[in-house]
């Protein structure tokens, strides 16, 4: 931990291994994130954590989750041209899909919404697709609400490297890219997919839900209700560096057969 | 606060596609209100019941266009208010009624009226005083330029009176995470 970079103007000391923001969120200070998870490996595909790199016109950006710590970087994150990026990227988000936090059951313990709310997003800004997107309630005890989808790929991340089982998928390129599920019905109910599986965790928006139990939790109990999602993720600091890699061997069975 | 001398501040109010809660959010501010009415007087709003509005400072618009009076009356405010606001979760994302969107609108009015066993005999409202559905329920935003959005199912007493008194006092309005609630 003797190297350090600077973010914001403050060293940060990393280790070696570690990204720009795990070294970041280890050391007290905050980027915004959403498709980043402390137990997966970076995945670099929802932008929310850029950084704006070298001073001077000397300048570029880059995802903070996927970007090696080195000493001696300079970092900016924590500006308004930032935070203007990031907000405009959460507005396409919530533009881009079906998002209606008043009738959701995720609402409270959404990453998407508490990010939102922490930015100061007020509109989505752009005109919405309000795509349509029917939910899949096959399964006796899951509901997949595909209204709400960011493809974070957390979910296809933990069946495959986690449960093993590799239930989830994304499909089709570009603005037709959506999530499915991996069976020859496509329904989850011909899945072998499990309440305890880590897939069933790791849904940073309302679309993998477990039936009968929304809205248990009272308005102003809720996850983020207490504490906004940049004092959250800081509460779950410091976060283990991503080489130590997922619980489990990383190999899906389901796949290699 | 601006000075109780000076000229007072004009506010129109009015609910399109919405469900008046967050009118009723705004009475929720509660004895706030006489503080609130030193400084502002009403132009047209359910609470004056005048019919249309004139020049005013401030207008603020609850609910989404799901029709073509919606689109009328806030085409009127526009045109009327120096500042528009969308309050509450219709206004600024279509919201509810939005959730009609990925369905075609004929089906909608087939499956209310003539599947359903209604009060309507079986037949799909045609009177001519009707305003017409529009095919997507949308946005302010959409259709007019807006302002300042207060999201919000309804937007909290207090989000409305932190809201109004930034503006009032001639301050850029921020919420601020507290208040910044989308549900």
């Amino acid at each position: 931990m003797s190297e350090t970079f600077q973010l914001d103007g403050e060293d940060i000391p990393f280790a070696p291994g570690q990204t720009v923001l795990q070294a970041a969120l280890s050391a007290g200070h905050y980027i915004p994130h959403l498709c980043y998870h402390p137990e997966f490996k970076p995945h670099g595909s929802c932008k929310v954590c850029t950084v704006k790199i070298g001073g001077g016109n000397n300048t570029r950006t880059a995802a903070s989750c996927t970007l090696p710590a080195q000493a001696g970087l300079e970092i900016e994150s924590d500006t308004e041209e930032m935070n203007a990026l990031r907000r405009t990227l959460v507005q396409m988000l919530f533009a881009e899909g079906n998002h209606f936090c008043p009738s959701c059951e995720k609402s409270g313990n959404c990453e998407l919404q508490a990010l939102g709310s922490d930015l100061g997003v007020m509109t989505a800004g752009f005109r919405h697709f309000y795509p349509d997107r029917p939910v899949d309630a096959s399964h006796p005890d899951i509901l997949l609400d595909f209204n709400r989808c960011i493809l974070c790929e957390l979910c296809v991340r933990a069946s495959c490297e986690v449960d093993e089982k590799c239930v989830f998928s994304l499909s089709g390129r570009g603005i037709t890219k959506h999530l499915v599920v991996n069976a020859t019905s496509g329904k989850l109910a011909d899945t072998d997919i499990a309440l305890t599986d880590k897939a069933m965790q790791v849904c940073p928006v309302g679309v993998i839900l477990k039936k009968r139990v929304g809205f248990a939790v009272p308005i102003g109990q809720r996850r983020y209700d207490q504490r906004p999602i940049s004092a959250q993720a800081l509460d779950d600091a410091p976060r283990p560096p991503s080489a130590s890699g997922p619980n489990g061997s990383g190999v899906c069975q389901a796949c290699e057969e | 606060m601006t000075n109780p001398e000076q000229k007072k501040i004009r506010v129109a109010t009015t609910s399109l596609a919405g469900c008046f809660g967050c009118h009723m959010s705004l009475l929720d501010i509660d004895e706030r209100l006489f503080t609130l009415l030193e400084h502002v007087e009403f132009d047209r709003s359910p609470l004056t019941d005048i019919k249309h509005c004139g020049p005013c400072d401030v207008g603020l618009v609850e609910g989404g266009l799901c029709n073509a009076e919606n689109v009328h009356v806030l085409r009127e405010f526009r045109k009327n208010c120096k500042i528009l606001v969308a309050v509450g979760a219709c206004a600024v994302t279509g919201g509810l009624p939005a959730q009609r969107n990925h369905l075609d609108l004929a089906d909608c009015l087939q499956e209310v009226y003539v599947t359903e066993v209604s009060l309507h005999n079986g037949l799909i409202p045609n009177d001519p005083e009707l305003p017409l559905p529009l095919d997507k329920v949308h946005p302010l935003h959409e259709v007019v330029k807006v302002d300042y959005f207060i999201p919000g199912c309804p937007p909290s007493a207090d989000t409305l009176w932190k809201f109004l008194t930034d503006l009032l006092a001639g301050r850029t309005p921020t919420l601020g995470v507290e208040l910044t609630r989308y549900d």
